[in-house]
């Protein structure tokens, strides 16, 4: 083979690329149709709700073929009080259950594992990215939607049903179709109180929630490069809620920081080489995407959504919709949501109150959201039940360090450990049927933070604001010292 | 995994678009196993009251709808999560087609991975399709994924199109673990050369 050559890798003499192009034409063992293709997979990510692709594997008698290429997890289903007692602080025997399995699987598949107590432990999406295991140029799968998230690093990075956990378990490949590209320039500056998930719910909000079905979205311009990696995060999380299969921001120097001397990052030597790779991982100037569409971040607001997808979603200082002012099938959406909701046409979103507040999720959950809500808090109390999820137990930690946990409890909200919580409430964590909250989370489904349950999906500084005020709030004010 | 060549069934009209995963299953139901019950989670929470009894407004409730294995839905059918639970649910209560006007990415990916078929017809011909079934309540529809057709006892004929490897893998049932692993010596090949490319991923 020829001596390794960092300026060629993936990115031989050929036809302007993009970023996605790149990564994909990098892993593709072999072409199956026209648009399908055998890709290898660098990393696939498990978590609880991986025990039905494990127990197909047993029972088919094969293997996990390169054990070294996975990292599982305990978050979909670990409680979020009681865990200074580990496991045994766990009561639902289901739940207890399907704990121990992952953990009694990824032992049997020899496999790492971040168990309930261990101090790695987090929700997948944030704790890949804070160990250093997602890196620029990555094929990353998991059993999530949201793996999506990953793709702030310039990686491809998708979620997958159990049938393809069990094949990318059994082969450490996958037969993918190739998405089609769509580009999203975001150019401007953020407004104070403005803040990444603002941009992606302004987006879906734009774009309609299968507005990106079958495409992959590169997220570019300054508003972009300007901001963090959690910012970052937060818009390529949020892709699938537009239906795009993945979201993806060419790395750079934001990006390479943050890794460096990560866990599982690359050290000296193999840190440079990495590093001459990374820096090729970008689109071409000339090349082309199927879609192209440009915002102007100037013109955003902090967001907050009032149905039942992600995608219904206006700046606080709008209005519940009129379904007069649509037709058809449009029509027949808003007044079901409106319905659900328990909204009438017109209401202004600033000033409707919420029973519930909710901070977490593989979102918003970050050191950074933490902060952002914590600054809003600072000197406050909260008007309404209001608990805090960290997205990770490192994360947890961290904000302890800095005495966030102390404003949060200071204001009488809640400080809990980490895991999906009520993003999903597989773990228990659910409103009651009727009940109103202000979430951080990222889906607003009839049900998903519990039966009759009804989600206000907002970005945490709002989140915070609703927290002290018991109302969706612009948070504008509060940071205006108003 | 059960081949799909050709259907003949009763197909319910589902008049919503947006169909989350959520909504096909709750997530609540989701540490069950996989076992004869799996079809009774299906769109649980819109077949039942909060007291658990049966809502006769929801049109799979209906006495005629009760053998369907045919589901014409509106736009982005199976938007929301990863769950292939969502497809074992379907095929738990007897589905084994779905027609819409498009799906999302991965409910589709985990229906070709069970036998399911995903057929996309213009938003036109779904609406047009769900008002001749409410026409006809019980009436049959005959998928064939041979001729790429979607036809009615009406004559009407509708055509879809679905990759030709997606096709060939669903009407032949097969596996992709076996296939995949029969390309065992590329892919090894593949993984030399790329591990010789990428020394920093090297890990124990
Ligand atoms: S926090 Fe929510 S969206 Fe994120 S991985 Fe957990 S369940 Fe999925």
């Amino acid at each position: 083979m020829n001596p390794v050559n960092m300026s060629t890798i993936g990115a031989a003499k050929r036809a302007p690329s993009t970023l996605f192009e790149k990564i994909w034409d990098a892993h593709v063992i072999e072409q199956g149709g026209a648009d399908d293709a055998l890709l290898h997979v660098d990393l696939n990510f498990l978590h609880e709700g991986a025990f039905l692709a494990f127990a197909a594997l047993r029972k088919e008698g094969r293997t996990v073929r390169k054990p070294a290429q996975h990292f599982a997890v305990a978050d979909h289903y670990v409680p979020t009080l009681g865990r200074e007692r580990g496991i045994a602080g766990v009561t639902d025997p289901e739940v207890r259950g399907l704990i121990e399995l992952l953990a009694d699987n990824a032992a049997w598949g020899g496999i790492d594992h971040a168990g309930i107590d261990d101090p790695r432990q987090g929700i997948v999406h944030v704790i890949g990215p804070e160990l250093g295991l997602t890196q620029p140029g990555l094929v990353i799968s998991c059993g999530d939607s949201h793996t999506s998230t990953h793709g702030a690093f310039g990686a491809f990075a998708f979620g997958v049903g159990a049938s393809q956990v069990k094949q990318v378990l059994a082969t450490q490949c996958l037969w993918q179709r190739k998405p089609k590209r769509l580009r999203i320039t975001i150019d401007g500056a953020l407004a104070p109180g403005v803040s990444g998930k603002d941009v992606i719910l302004a987006t879906i909000a734009q774009i309609g929630a299968a507005g990106a079905v079958g495409h992959v979205i590169e997220y570019a311009g300054s508003a972009i490069r300007a901001m963090s990696m959690e910012g970052r995060l937060t818009v390529c999380n949020m892709s699938i809620e537009a239906g795009a299969r993945a979201g993806m921001i060419a790395p750079d120097d934001t990006t390479f920081d943050y890794l460096h001397g990560r866990a599982f990052a690359p050290k000296g030597m193999l840190w440079d080489q990495a590093l001459a790779y990374w820096r090729t991982l970008r689109t071409d100037e000339a090349a082309r995407f199927d879609r192209e569409l440009h915002l102007d971040a100037d013109a955003f607001a902090p967001m907050v959504t009032w149905g039942t997808n992600p995608g219904q979603g206006l700046p606080i200082t709008g209005r519940v919709p009129d379904p007069a002012s649509a037709s058809g099938d449009a029509r027949r959406g808003i007044e079901a949501a409106l319905a659900y909701m328990g909204l009438q046409p017109g209401t202004a979103l600033d000033g409707l109150a919420v029973d519930r507040v909710f901070i977490g999720s593989c979102t918003n959950s970050r050191i950074e959201d933490l902060r952002s809500a914590a600054a809003v808090v600072r000197g406050r109390r909260a008007k309404v039940p209001t608990f805090v999820s960290p997205g990770s137990t490192q994360i947890k930690r961290d904000a302890e360090a800095e005495g966030l946990d102390r404003v949060f409890i200071d204001a009488g909200i809640e400080w809990r450990a980490s895991g999906c919580s009520m993003c999903v409430g597989t773990n228990g964590d659910l409103l009651r049927a009727g009940e109103r909250s202000a979430s951080t989370s990222n889906r607003n489904f009839e049900g998903r933070q519990g039966r009759g349950a009804r989600t206000h999906l907002v970005s945490p500084a709002m989140a915070a604001a609703a927290a002290v005020t018991g109302t969706l709030t612009d948070v504008r004010r509060l940071i205006a010292g108003d | 995994m059960q081949p799909f060549t050709k259907l003949t069934a009763v197909a319910v009209p589902l008049d919503l678009s947006d169909v989350n995963t959520d909504m096909i299953i709750p997530a609540r139901f989701l540490r069950k196993p996989l076992d004869a019950r799996y079809g009774s989670y299906l769109f649980h929470d819109l077949r039942h009251d909060e007291d658990g009894r049966l809502r006769d407004s929801f049109v799979l409730n209906e006495a005629v709808y009760r053998d369907a294995q045919i589901l014409v839905a509106g736009a982005n059918f199976g938007c929301g999560s990863s769950r292939e639970s969502a497809v074992y649910t379907l095929m738990g209560y007897g589905f084994r087609c779905v027609i819409a006007p498009s799906f999302g990415d991965i409910f589709v990916g985990n229906c070709l991975q069970n036998g399911v078929l995903p057929v996309v017809l213009p938003e036109a011909e779904c609406a047009a399709l769900r008002a001749w079934l409410d026409a006809n309540p019980g009436a049959t529809v005959t998928a064939d994924l041979e001729a790429q057709t979607v036809t009615t006892p009406d004559g009407r004929i509708r055509t879809f199109a679905l990759d030709p490897v997606r096709r060939e893998r669903l009407l032949r049932g097969l596996d992709e673990i076996g296939l995949t692993l029969t390309r065992l010596p590329g892919i090894e090949a593949f993984e030399a050369r790329y591990a010789r490319a990428r020394p920093w991923l090297a890990r124990e």
